[in-house]
């Protein structure tokens, strides 16, 4: 597109325009998408515990997001006294934008990324550590004591997981050979000649497990929503806030959680590929697979919350650091004792 | 722990068998009814909207004895009576504040005529609270409103009293 705008305009411009209808490009979809997604989310955990869910805005109850959205809009955003007011609106804003920065890197078809850097899932891993300022600020600046435990909680939790996540992302690296995403997911192709996906890999699948389990904390997503905790801690670190600035939480949390669907998708089963290596299978587009991937991953993680009650907070710590981490290093050493078994010699 | 359980708590059995319980579920049929769409069936004995209630030929019934004033345990009923012009003894007001009724039906028991009754009717919520605090005309207005279902839930409940 950049070549495009350079017919009557200087470089510099025209790579700025086209960079932001990319962005474009990827974010309204995204914010559509989760919108949709909040409304599956509400469906499928009614649907389980034999409730209807929304169904009275439109159709089926298609827009009750977006009615979410305008009444929210429409309210007042309340700053308390004795807040830090920048940072409490600061925080919000931090939630969010790391939600939709961590897309820039992820390849919806071959070649197809907003920046195809090559140490993207290094990128993947800082900028979604990133996220936990967003829960710290807001649980501090909010200068009140439930968002403040649900801030500790939400630190403590985001960095235990984050290490086991760490060591799942490392096993599947040295696997592929490279950090690039678009890469990863080419190194997926042709499991035994026909399946497409490390999940198929008996190596891997297990860390695919932890890594799945793992992202499901990473977003404080039910079992593991200590952070918010209704029944503790009010709303957790949201329990201030209103209006507009909720609501990028709520928009920040649900985005993450498609982030985290497409990075399950993405990494072990095959992203933007068919599952199956079957030449016809590849007529279809690669973002159609990607999509029914992420949904697919994504009712998983609806079918999860509405399963399984709430971790007690040492349970959570023990998963994370007794059971993860020692884990997923011994996985680590076992994909690297493979790697070194089999493909001696092989400059990676 | 046992082998046997350190096997099933890695193979994660246990949340399989609940994910596979969750998933039978998701395709039940819903327990739910679609609210104001469809409505469950009421109890003829169900304590709902107060009303008061008329004989055939349009007379009202009530003849401010004020058992129900009071029997009333939440003080919510307040009467006063003078004689009508043809001499029968009438109320000349009848109010109830339904934000102190606890729909405990004993205003029903105690009228002798079967003039105050708890209906059918259970949606009506206001938007402030004055529209609340019923008085005769209200009540009048009920019953005639609810006057078929009133007389068949008494009929239907008769037998038992």
């Amino acid at each position: 597109m950049t070549s495009w705008f350079t017919g009557f305009l200087p470089y510099g411009w025209a790579w700025f325009i086209a960079t932001i209808i990319d962005i474009l490009v990827i974010a309204l979809p995204l914010m559509l998408a989760v919108a949709m997604i909040i409304y599956a989310d509400r469906k499928i955990w009614a649907a389980m515990a034999l409730r209807r869910g929304p169904n009275v805005v439109g159709p089926f109850g298609l827009m009750q997001s977006f009615a979410d959205g305008l009444k929210v809009f429409l309210q007042e955003t309340i700053i308390p006294s004795s807040a830090n007011k920048v940072l409490f609106l600061l925080a919000p804003i931090i939630t969010f934008t790391v939600a939709l920065i961590v897309w820039a890197v992820v390849p919806f078809q071959a070649g197809v990324a907003l920046s195809n850097i090559n140490v993207g899932l290094l990128y993947v891993l800082a900028a979604s550590s990133l996220g936990v300022y967003g829960v710290i600020l807001a649980g501090w600046s909010s200068n009140s004591k439930y968002p403040f435990y649900s801030a500790i909680r939400a630190a403590a939790q985001m960095v235990s997981y984050e290490v086991s996540i760490g060591f799942v992302l490392i096993s599947v690296v040295m696997w592929s050979g490279t950090f690039n995403l678009g890469g990863i997911v080419e190194g997926q192709k042709g499991y035994y000649g026909f399946l497409n996906g490390h999940g198929f890999n008996p190596l891997l699948f297990p860390m695919w497990v932890v890594f799945l389990i793992s992202s499901m904390a990473e977003t404080q997503r039910a079992p593991f929503d200590l952070a918010e905790a209704e029944s503790e801690l009010v709303a957790g670190y949201q329990t201030e806030y209103s209006s507009m600035a909720f609501a990028l939480f709520w928009l920040g949390e649900y985005a993450k959680v498609i982030l985290m669907c497409t990075l399950n998708a993405t990494l072990f089963w095959g992203g933007y590929l068919p599952p199956i290596d079957w030449a016809p299978l590849y007529m279809v587009p690669g973002i159609l697979w990607l999509f029914a991937k992420i949904l697919f991953f994504f009712f998983v993680f609806s079918w999860v919350r509405a399963t399984v009650p709430r971790y007690r907070y040492d349970q959570l710590m023990r998963l994370g650091w007794k059971i993860f981490l020692p884990l997923s290093l011994f996985f680590v050493f076992l994909v690297s004792g493979f790697l070194m078994w089999t493909r001696v010699g092989v400059p990676a | 722990m046992s082998v046997a359980q350190i096997i099933r708590s890695y193979t994660l059995w246990e949340f399989l068998k609940a994910h596979w319980l969750t998933l039978q579920y998701f395709f039940k049929p819903k327990a739910t009814i679609n609210y104001p769409y469809e409505k469950n069936p009421v109890s003829p004995r169900f304590r709902g909207e107060h009303a008061l209630r008329r004989y055939a030929n349009g007379e009202e019934r009530c003849i401010a004895c004020k058992l129900c004033e009071a029997v009333c345990p939440a003080l919510a009923i307040t009467i006063e009576a003078e004689p009508r012009e043809d001499g029968s003894r009438r109320t000349t007001r009848y109010d109830i504040d339904m934000t102190k009724c606890i729909y405990c039906g004993l205003c029903q028991e105690a009228c002798p005529v079967d003039a105050i009754v708890e209906g059918p009717n259970f949606e009506f919520s206001t938007e402030t609270r004055e529209e609340l605090i019923y008085q005769k005309d209200k009540l009048l207005a009920n019953g005639d409103r609810w006057e078929r279902v009133i007389a068949a839930n008494l009929a239907a409940d008769a037998p038992y009293r």
